[in-house]
């Protein structure tokens, strides 16, 4: 018997628990509102999911291959990533478009900034908003069309294929106006929006799942909600009018940004107390977006604005040493 | 009194199932026994005994030579064979006595002579656990005599014996607690009559309901001694840790127990006092755990000090097949070497044999995920000083509190990324530590 054994300095015990497992925990919660995604928005929104996460992984691979860095050892970071980006794209988004949003998320936003771990805006949020901004039409062309007899290139085009019943108009531009909104409707997600932010059933589902894992904590998303809702409450004009306040938390994006966007280690802070600071400041952002600013939704500039202080967040929020007192610590 | 827990930490498989249940198996050495002079903190012992010599059971062999140092006894009776250089589990190569056993266990004048330590002196006390060679059994081998004379000992509240046992596999301590409670008791009442006003703390994870209860009922007479379930939690165990949990008073690097009226001691330790002060025996044995996937019949022995930890392999029915890795000690803060032919010493307490190497993995990037800074005992954000050591900014690593880092492993353990974070710290902690001492 061969006497040599491996020799490293301890620990020799590692949790089962890997980057890859988290990210695959990530996929399989966005598992539900890809699929009433798909069911609400048809094929299309499939078409929309593939393109991007196909951008995605691409631009993650050729980057690596063209800088001769070490490929991506298939951590599911770039499928996240494109995932979340179709769920926050209408389904009627021209491809290109939608192949552009990846590859600006991957190249300008991840790679460029040092690969995983290194960006300071979530990317598919940073994608969004810069599609948004470029193409502001298109992006909130929430009006899907019934193409009698469709074919392949339908599909590719602009103007979408979709089901029935679906109207172009967001519920949040309803709650806006002060309009009464079907709650039930909004909760389950049968109506306008992007991809996979319409059914808060199908996220809360997917961020379960994420809470039982311990993926994610409640930190982040509850405060998020919570100070929006307290927002709402003192400068909305309705007071306590459930109607409303619940109509802002099933509204837009919420939903997606809190449980999912949010919560992204790499642009949250990441010690409790400041994921509870970053929680009420989104919460204060996304309430002046959407209530005393002119626009209907806020949740991706919320995030994206938010990641910005998160350096500041972690800097003040820094844990003290057992045993040591604060004031040495803030020196 | 404290809260029987600390903030952080983490859970770890535990694995005590393949030994816990099953007595301990005393087992006599077969081949040459090795005693290396350095199985303490401080500075190693002298050899005052030459090749050729005769010794017997209880023989001090090897001599204190400083204030921090300890004693090495023999722990059986044969003639010295060699003097000279032996690998050590830390993979040093320590000037040891190598002891050729006539199998005769003859043993010195007085051993295992009954004495009642109510009528020895605090002095004489100190002394008999000096001579005996007691050191932290626990794994840090501080020697228990230096421990037991604080510059405050009329400050001292609490006395606390370490049952915690809170890394995976190891269940020595626990059989100890199982088949030997009357020492270990025994030993806390001769430490407590060493400070009269400290009440004394019997500290055990709430995964071992047994020997809770086994304590209880030995000390349930005592008023001045308490037995404190802790919540089974890695590194519970852990001096700051065991001393927050129990009386609430936090230590750092800068404090030792003492510091903040505490003397904390394993139970082996305390077994060992009890046996040194009231049984005139030195330290010549202890349990050792011998677990993991790879091994046959995993199980406790109860070993001479000096055996090979191949013979013990052995009695454990050796190997399934090649392990990958063996550890000495536990997985989180143990050991691993190439060999399993070395010595048992006073602070061994295990041998753990592993197919897979676990540890056997390529980092990726940090996702700042936080986990590391979460499980921390010690609150510090562990990624950050690995960063920090890693890139030789050794004065913002000791700014940002990096030399408190405990070394307990939860970090590396935990971080998803696979980043080797405690092992990148200590290392940095060590290179601060050897910078001063050449200042």
């Amino acid at each position: 018997m061969n006497d040599m054994f491996h020799v490293s300095a301890s620990p020799h015990a590692r949790s089962p628990i890997t980057t890859r497992t988290i990210m695959q925990d990530v996929c399989i919660a966005l598992i539900p509102a890809s699929l009433f995604g798909i069911y609400n928005f048809g094929l299309r929104a499939l078409l929309v999911i593939l393109t991007t996460i196909l951008a995605c992984t691409v631009t993650e691979y050729v980057y690596c291959r063209l800088m001769k860095m070490k490929v991506n050892p298939g951590d599911y970071s770039d499928v996240v990533t494109g995932l979340l980006l179709a769920l926050n794209l209408p389904a009627s988004i021209p491809l290109w478009m939608a192949v552009l949003g990846g590859v600006f998320a991957i190249l300008i936003v991840k790679m460029l900034y040092g690969g995983l771990g290194q960006n300071f805006m979530n990317p598919a949020l940073a994608a969004r908003v810069f599609l948004l901004i470029s193409f502001p039409a298109q992006m909130s062309n929430f009006v899907v069309e019934k193409i009698a007899s469709p074919t392949v290139l339908d599909y590719f085009n602009s103007g979408a294929v979709a089901i029935d019943g679906v109207t172009g108009a967001t519920p949040l531009a309803a709650v806006k106006t002060g309009e009464t909104v079907n709650l039930f409707q909004m909760f389950v997600g049968n109506h306008g929006g992007t991809i996979g932010e319409t059914s808060a059933l199908a996220l809360l589902i997917g961020a379960g799942y994420l809470l039982y894992r311990r993926v994610i904590s409640l930190r982040i998303p509850l405060t998020y909600i919570v100070t929006l809702v307290v927002f709402a409450i003192i400068f909305g004009g309705h007071g306590f009018d459930m109607n409303y306040l619940l109509g802002q938390v099933l509204g837009g994006g919420l939903i997606l940004g809190a449980f999912y966007m949010a919560t992204d280690y790499v642009t949250s802070p990441t010690s409790s107390i400041g994921q509870i600071v970053y929680g009420i400041f989104l919460g204060l952002l996304t309430g002046l977006f959407r209530i005393i600013g002119s626009g209907v939704e806020g949740v991706s500039y919320a995030i994206v604005i938010g990641n910005l202080v998160v350096p500041m967040i972690d800097k003040v929020t820094r844990p003290v040493a057992f045993g040591k007192e604060r004031a040495k610590v803030e020196k | 009194m404290g809260k029987s827990t600390f903030l952080g930490g983490i859970h770890p498989f535990e694995g005590k199932e393949f030994t816990m249940d099953k007595p301990t198996t005393v087992l006599l050495p077969k081949g040459d026994l090795v005693f290396p002079m350095s199985q303490h903190i401080g500075a190693p012992a002298k050899p005052v005994v030459a090749v050729g010599d005769y010794v017997l059971v209880g023989q001090k062999i090897g001599e204190a030579s400083g204030y921090i140092s300890s004693n090495i006894i023999s722990s059986v009776s044969g003639t010295v064979k060699a003097i000279e250089q032996r690998l050590v589990v830390s993979g040093k190569l320590v000037e040891s006595i190598v002891i050729e056993n006539d199998h005769e266990y003859k043993k010195i004048d007085g051993y295992g002579k009954e004495r009642d330590y109510k009528k020895m002196s605090k002095e004489e006390i100190r002394n008999a656990v000096r001579d005996a060679g007691i050191v932290g059994l626990g794994g840090a081998g501080f020697p228990t005599d230096v421990k037991l004379s604080p510059k405050n000992e009329n400050e001292i509240d609490y006395v606390i014996i370490n049952g915690a046992e809170c890394e995976p596999y190891l269940t020595s301590d626990y059989r100890l607690m199982m088949e030997e409670p009357e020492k270990i008791v025994g030993g806390l009442k001769i430490i407590l009559s060493l400070f009269e006003r400290a009440k004394g703390i019997i500290a055990i994870e709430d995964n071992k309901p047994e020997a809770v209860k086994k304590l209880q009922e030995l000390t349930s007479a005592e008023s001045n001694i308490e037995v404190h379930v802790v919540k089974t939690k890695y590194p519970q165990g852990g001096e700051r840790q065991l001393v927050y949990a129990t009386t609430g008073r936090k230590l750092n690097s800068k404090k030792l127990p003492a510091d903040v009226g505490c003397i904390v001691n394993n139970v082996a330790t305390a077994a060992a006092i009890y046996m040194a002060v009231a049984k005139s025996t030195p330290l010549t044995h202890r349990f050792i755990t011998i677990s993991g996937d790879a091994v046959n019949n995993p199980q406790n022995f109860n070993v001479l000090i000096g055996t090979d930890f191949s013979e013990i392999v052995e009695a454990a029915g050796g190997f399934k097949k090649q392990p990958e890795k063996i550890v000495f000690g536990g997985p989180m803060m143990g050991s691993a070497m190439y060999t399993y032919n070395i010595p048992v010493t006073k602070t061994s307490s295990a041998l753990l044999g592993f197919l897979v190497d676990e540890a056997a993995v390529e980092e990726s990037p940090c996702i700042r995920c936080g986990r590391c800074s979460e499980v921390c005992p010690m609150h510090l954000v562990p990624v950050q000083l690995a960063t920090l050591g890693a890139h030789n900014e050794i004065e913002r690593f000791v700014q940002l509190d990096g030399m408190d880092c405990c070394g307990c492993g939860s970090c590396s353990y935990i971080c998803p990324a696979r980043k080797g974070l405690t092992q990148q710290i200590i290392q940095t902690r060590n290179q601060v530590l050897a910078s001063k001492k050449n200042a």
